[in-house]
């Protein structure tokens, strides 16, 4: 770590334990249940795009990732995440529920008039939202902003962006990465959930000029990590390695499962029931098949080394 | 003949560079302000703020989405926020991007749009913001201002960094009429009385105040006494001084640079249907868009000139009197 990070690390507010691989399995396993039940009962979200990032999402606000105070939630020291693509709510609410931010009781009313979990993130209903979101492609100059501000009050605090494949149509998004990479925010990460698909169809079809994204970002100036998006270990590592990187911003391309392997998503080739909830029989089947995943949480028992590591369905039952 | 010329008025800084000017004093005082340019910054005249605060001052290039959701973060991180482009690109281009990031979570940034209106003459249409009052004043949670000359523009660029949320202020290019004293008082939702009358009232804003004075001074010649009363806050409107206005005067007349669609004269025209409906008249511009020329000839074309307004004057004063 450089200085600057181990400063950042020892705040008071913050003492880094990192919990174990498995237990952090075990909350991811936990907010997938979330997030399939809450969608369920609400009749509407997006299930499927929620479940793709629930690892990273694990990583970032209980693998020691992050710094954050749920009683406190404004603590100007904090790290901020931005879920540029808002129609993953149900995943966003579920962890910051996890993390104390606010009751769990209330992630059954997703979706309900009078209740803050609105269908897409309202930053002024609910503590720990940092950005409004549901129009795709806004967040990653938001985090922008954010990054500059920290710069400018000499505060160490990192700002990680959540975007979508899908929502990298949007050409602000590469507006944003422009001008990040001119101002050198170093102190902003950004998260591809590469799960390929978007609301009509998979990104081969719909926008297949995506790739090589891997190459895009690098061109426009961003450091890229590239990693399979659902083992919590290649997550972590890759998070320790982009906050040593100096004088650019950086990107984690995470290749996930839109749906994260359950059967019901993985019928539907089209787009993996983009913005469907399960009926309460795939509801039970889903389920089922998280208990089953348990102990094979990553879908993947390829080595580090071998990165990058295309995440498929088919090797979802692969050994740890 | 240039408007305000028939009445002494001298012709003051446009009003861009009056706010580029306030915006540097500002800068001087208040540390905590940022600016965002789109690579405009010496268009707009954030450059004067931007000559001696290098290190708050952000171009993020001809981008304007993203000049809103930089501001947007900038301002949830405590930054007061200022971000400016032309009028027209800012509020048209990037109109999704304030909605999401500024006006519904009730960012405080502020947003100047140069080069408002036709009077911007050579560059042509693609360049006029004839729309941005309209777009402005229909999203909630923001204010909404049209200054009408150099004094104006000095007190509201400070006013409105005295209050908390989201401010579009619209400034022009050309050189423009003084109608008021330096230092006079401006309170952001307070229309200012700048003649008595009592016929019929012109409620203008931005260049068209000074154009509505000179309208006053011609009517009053023929027999009619015209109260004139600058808008310069569009939202909220100050509907207690437009109820006066219908009940004292029973005529209004309104006068603005921007189509007649959803802008001055149609807030104006809500408030005073609500209020006290008395016969209204409009000066603006009339379902389309212009093109290249001289200011003057282009407010002559599309009849935004103190005989127009005298003119709509005369006929809403007939009305009345039927």
């Amino acid at each position: 770590m450089t200085q600057t990070q181990v400063e950042r690390r020892s705040s008071e507010k913050w003492t880094l334990e990192t919990p174990s691989l498995e237990e952090l399995q075990e909350t991811a396993w936990r907010l997938s249940r979330e997030i399939l039940k809450i969608t369920t009962k609400a009749g509407s979200g997006h299930p499927s795009s929620s479940l793709s990032m629930v690892d990273i999402l694990t990583a970032l606000y209980f693998g020691g990732v992050m710094r954050y105070d749920p009683h406190d939630p404004n603590w100007p020291e904090r790290d901020r995440f931005i879920l540029s693509k808002g129609h993953g709510a149900p995943g966003l609410y579920a962890a910051l529920a996890e993390a104390g931010f606010f009751d769990r009781e209330l992630l059954p009313t997703l979706r309900e008039f009078g209740s803050p979990l609105d269908g897409h993130p309202d930053m002024r209903a609910l503590p720990g939202v940092e950005a409004s979101t549901g129009s795709l492609g806004q967040g990653l100059s938001i985090g922008l902003g954010h990054a500059l501000a920290a710069r400018l009050d000499e505060r160490a605090s990192r700002v990680y962006v959540m975007i979508g494949d899908g929502e990298s149509d949007e050409g602000q998004i590469w507006e944003a990465a422009m001008s990040a990479a001119k101002f050198q925010a170093h102190n902003l990460t950004a998260i591809l959930d590469y799960n390929e698909f978007q609301q009509t169809g998979p990104i081969d079809e719909v926008m297949p000029s995506l790739e090589p994204v891997v190459d895009k970002w690098k061109a426009f100036g961003w450091h890229v990590e590239e990693i399979n998006g659902h083992d919590i270990g290649q997550i972590l590592e890759a998070f320790n390695a982009v906050e040593r990187v100096e004088s650019q911003p950086q990107i984690i391309v995470a290749h996930t499962l839109k749906g994260r392997g359950l059967s019901p998503f993985e019928q539907d080739e089209v787009n993996r029931m983009h913005g469907k909830p399960l009926d309460e029989e795939q509801l039970e089947t889903a389920l089922a098949e998280l208990d089953e995943m348990r102990h094979t949480w990553a879908f993947t028992s390829l080595p580090a080394e071998e990165k990058p590591t295309r995440v498929t369905a088919e090797n979802k039952y692969g050994e740890v | 003949m240039d408007i305000g010329k028939r009445i002494g008025l001298d012709y003051g800084l446009p009003t861009r560079n009056a706010f580029g000017e306030a915006l540097r004093e500002l800068g001087r005082e208040n540390e905590n302000i940022v600016v965002v340019d789109g690579d405009v910054g010496n268009s707009t005249r954030t450059q004067y703020f931007g000559d001696e605060n290098s290190e708050r001052f952000f171009n993020v290039g001809i981008a304007e989405s993203n000049l809103i959701g930089v501001s947007s973060g900038l301002a949830a991180s405590g930054k007061q926020a200022l971000a400016a482009s032309f009028a027209c690109f800012l509020m048209c281009n990037a109109y999704d991007q304030i909605r999401m990031s500024i006006a519904f979570p009730r960012m405080n940034v502020k947003l100047v749009g140069s080069h408002s209106g036709i009077s911007i003459g050579e560059d042509g249409p693609s360049q006029m913001a004839i729309e941005d009052i309209a777009l402005a004043t229909s999203l909630p949670n923001f204010t909404v201002l049209a200054p009408a000359d150099e004094p104006a523009t000095r007190a509201l660029t400070r006013a409105m960094f005295s209050q908390e949320g989201p401010v579009y202020l619209r400034t022009g290019r050309t050189k423009t009429p003084v109608v008021y004293q330096n230092g006079a008082d401006f309170v952001i939702g307070a229309a200012n009385r700048l003649r008595e009358g009592r016929d019929v009232t012109i409620i203008a804003c931005g260049l068209m105040v000074a154009a509505a004075l000179e309208a006053a001074h011609i009517l009053s010649k023929r027999g009619i006494e015209a109260r004139v009363l600058d808008m310069h806050t569009i939202k909220p409107l100050d509907r207690g001084a437009i109820a006066a206005a219908a009940r004292e005067t029973g005529a209004i007349v309104t006068a603005e640079e921007h189509v007649l669609n959803g802008g001055l004269g149609a807030l104006v025209a809500q408030a005073v249907a609500e209020v006290e409906p008395v016969p209204m008249s409009f000066v603006g511009i009339d379902n389309t868009y212009a093109e290249s020329g001289e200011p003057q000839e282009l407010l002559e074309k599309y009849g935004l000139t103190p005989d127009d307004i005298v003119r709509a004057a005369e006929e809403v004063v007939k009305k009345k009197r039927q």
